[in-house]
């Protein structure tokens, strides 16, 4: 296991590298003058080609990006803000605690709610309750983010004047926010749980545990879980992509201090270092989760964590390899 | 009083496409040490039979539609949750048919074994571990491969942890699902040679469901002969084997393909078995059976002895028609 978690990390690096050059490129390309951003209406050439020079933007394309290159691998240096004249770096961290604080706690509210409701929902199936649950997490699961933090707002700050509308600060002005962010992947996994357990609580050795005398808790709990864990999991790691990256909507409804609203900033103004440091960094979180999902993976499943150890790469390569030998002998 | 008495057992699964009748009518008992052998072809409600004794039958969409399956006088079908878990495991076991998904795949082989024996004797984890060793070292696995997992078991294998599993708490009934089906015939033999050494040593009863006679000959006490969801023929293994009455038995033995006489093409009985969601009026055996009369087709027969303990389901034999001529 420890030989597939290097071998996973060490994957990372290309992944990482290939963003940062499709994020470098991209920005590049991005309609807009930083130059003529930062010299504003009026300015001589001299001073056009001062600034030009001063932020490297005269260099050729592929130079530009190698010094960029040089400066994230050796120092860990995201480069300096085009218009703050501050470290990318400082202003990264300064925003991080407030994104991660409302991605996790998103994610906690998750998990936490969203496995009870489908396992309760499944082993109801087809009565009231269940209908409940499957029809709430349907119209959750299909509502925008953004249209739910607005509704919320309206209800909870503006009608009812329970809880804060903007900023950060206590935990009150995280709740809305929270929600707003948590309800969708909330319902995705509920209804996740719900079907992965249906289809578990079928199976021949759920009958054999009933046929042992044990309990149904236990029979739910210890034999019928573990075995819809695996797809709850995938989805869990996926909606966590998003959460972070739905930040941006989220905390730019909520003004919240975060990654997010960093983001937008740094693009209305053009700021390509910041904008490629932030990118970067989410990135770099997306890729961490993954490697988590697949850990978590093989903590689940035997089957898995022989496939691992055997000296397997990502599952799905395994999955392509095994494809491509059956579709040879067809 | 017998050990296990079905009376007049019925199942019903009740679906969109119309109710499925899986078991009709169907009575037999098994005395203190005795074993029956349930013979029949697939979907003649075998397994769902066994599994009612269990009361493993999901309701819905199942339904124990009527009959009474009294476990040493008590009731199973009516009794409460609680009573009948101290009956699952304890009481009566099952060996399930298909061991590759009869076993959980991501628990521990040994822990599979050992919570049987946790739950109904009460010790402690440690010691259930320990007794689930020598259960698997009883039926020839090594027990230090108690700490894998089921994928990293041959079928053979995993087949020997489930029957391993059922006899963990020793059972005073076995209810065996085709324990040998799914294996090849050299294991097949290994298996069918432990299951009746384990019942001559621990005088376990057992309920033998398969399709080979071959199998009942050399195992069990009594047979019953399903067929669509009834028991057409039901009686010792002497009467069955030696004075078979019913058109269908005789059609299974025929069908076995006898060594000492050359046989060009095996002997099959023509037609199939009818839907159980739409069974006929008459006899269910009627339309593929070759001494059939206008009352087979109009009339359902019931069951009746024909001799003491011999029971068939046919109005001809009843009526005491030769066909054997």
């Amino acid at each position: 296991m420890v030989k597939y978690t290097i071998k996973r990390l060490l994957w990372m690096i290309p992944v990482l590298l290939g963003i940062l050059f499709i994020v470098f490129t991209l920005s590049h390309f991005m309609p807009g003058d930083p130059v003529i951003n930062r010299l504003g209406t009026s300015y001589t050439q001299e001073q056009y080609d001062a600034m030009e020079h001063e932020l490297g933007l005269d260099q050729p394309f592929l130079k530009q990006f190698w010094d960029y290159l040089v400066g994230v691998v050796t120092k860990f240096d995201l480069g300096t803000s085009y218009k703050s004249y501050r470290s990318v770096n400082t202003m990264v961290l300064e925003r991080l605690g407030t994104t991660l604080k409302l991605g996790i706690l998103s994610s906690i509210v998750t998990i936490v709610i969203s496995m009870p409701l489908g396992i309760i929902s499944a082993r109801h199936q087809y009565q009231p309750l269940d209908y409940s649950v499957t029809t709430v997490s349907l119209i959750f699961a299909s509502v925008p983010s953004f249209w739910l933090a607005m509704m919320m707002m309206l209800l909870f700050s503006l009608k009812l004047g329970w809880l804060p509308s903007s900023g950060i600060g206590t935990w009150k002005h995280y709740v809305l926010p929270v929600l707003a962010q948590g309800l969708m992947p909330l319902a995705s996994v509920t209804r996740m749980t719900r079907s992965s357990m249906l289809e578990v609580i079928r199976q021949d050795y759920i009958r054999t545990a009933r046929a042992k005398g044990l309990k149904e808790n236990v029979v739910i709990y210890r034999h019928a879980l573990k075995n819809a864990l695996i797809p709850v999991i995938t989805v869990i790691g996926m909606q966590m992509s998003m959460i972070f990256g739905g930040s941006v909507v989220i905390e730019s409804i909520f003004s919240m201090p975060g990654l997010g609203t960093l983001l937008m900033t740094s693009i209305n103004s053009r700021d390509y270092p910041a904008i490629m440091g932030i990118v970067f960094v989410i990135s770099l979180s997306v890729c961490v989760i993954n490697l988590l999902v697949d850990l978590v993976y093989a903590a689940v499943d035997p089957r898995i964590k022989a496939q691992f150890s055997s000296g397997g790469g990502f599952g799905w390569i395994q999955a392509l390899k095994k494809y491509g030998r059956k579709e040879q002998k067809a | 009083m017998s050990l296990l008495e079905v009376k007049n057992l019925s199942v019903r699964f009740n679906t969109v496409d119309g109710n499925v009748h899986a078991v009709n009518d169907v009575s037999f008992s098994i005395e203190a040490g005795e074993s029956l052998g349930l013979v029949g072809e697939t979907g003649a409600g075998k397994t769902t039979t066994a599994l009612s004794i269990l009361r493993l039958i999901s309701v819905p969409p199942g339904e124990y539609a009527s009959g009474e399956i009294f476990y040493e006088g008590k009731n199973v079908l009516t009794m409460e949750d609680e009573e009948i878990r101290t009956i699952r495991g304890n009481m009566i076991s099952m060996i399930f048919q298909d061991p590759m998904t009869a076993l959980n795949p991501v628990m521990r082989v040994s822990d599979q074994i050992a919570e049987v024996i946790e739950l109904h004797e009460g010790c402690s984890n440690s010691e259930a571990i320990k007794k689930a060793g020598e259960m698997l070292e009883m039926v020839g696995i090594p027990a230090v491969r108690g700490k894998e997992y089921p994928h990293q078991f041959s079928g053979g294998m995993k087949q020997r942890v489930v029957i391993a599993m059922a006899l963990a708490c020793g059972s005073k009934l076995l209810l065996a699902d085709e324990p040998t089906t799914a294996l090849d015939v050299t294991i097949q033999a290994q298996i069918l040679d432990m299951i009746r050494k384990l019942k001559d040593d621990l005088g376990t009863s057992m309920l033998l469901i398969t399709h080979d006679l071959g199998i009942v000959a050399e195992t069990c006490d009594k047979v019953a002969i399903m067929y669509a969801g009834e028991i057409v023929e039901y009686g010792t293994l002497e009467h069955i084997f030696h004075n078979v009455q019913h058109p269908y038995t005789i059609g299974l033995f025929n069908a076995i393909p006898s060594l000492d006489k050359k046989v060009d093409r095996l002997q099959p009985i023509g037609g199939l078995m009818p839907d159980p969601a739409n069974l006929p009026n008459g006899c269910v055996f009627g339309p593929r059976c070759p001494y059939a009369t206008e009352q087979c087709y109009s009339e359902h027969p019931d069951i009746k002895e024909i001799e003491p303990g011999h029971f068939v389901r046919c109005f001809i034999k009843q009526g005491g028609v030769d066909t054997n001529g």
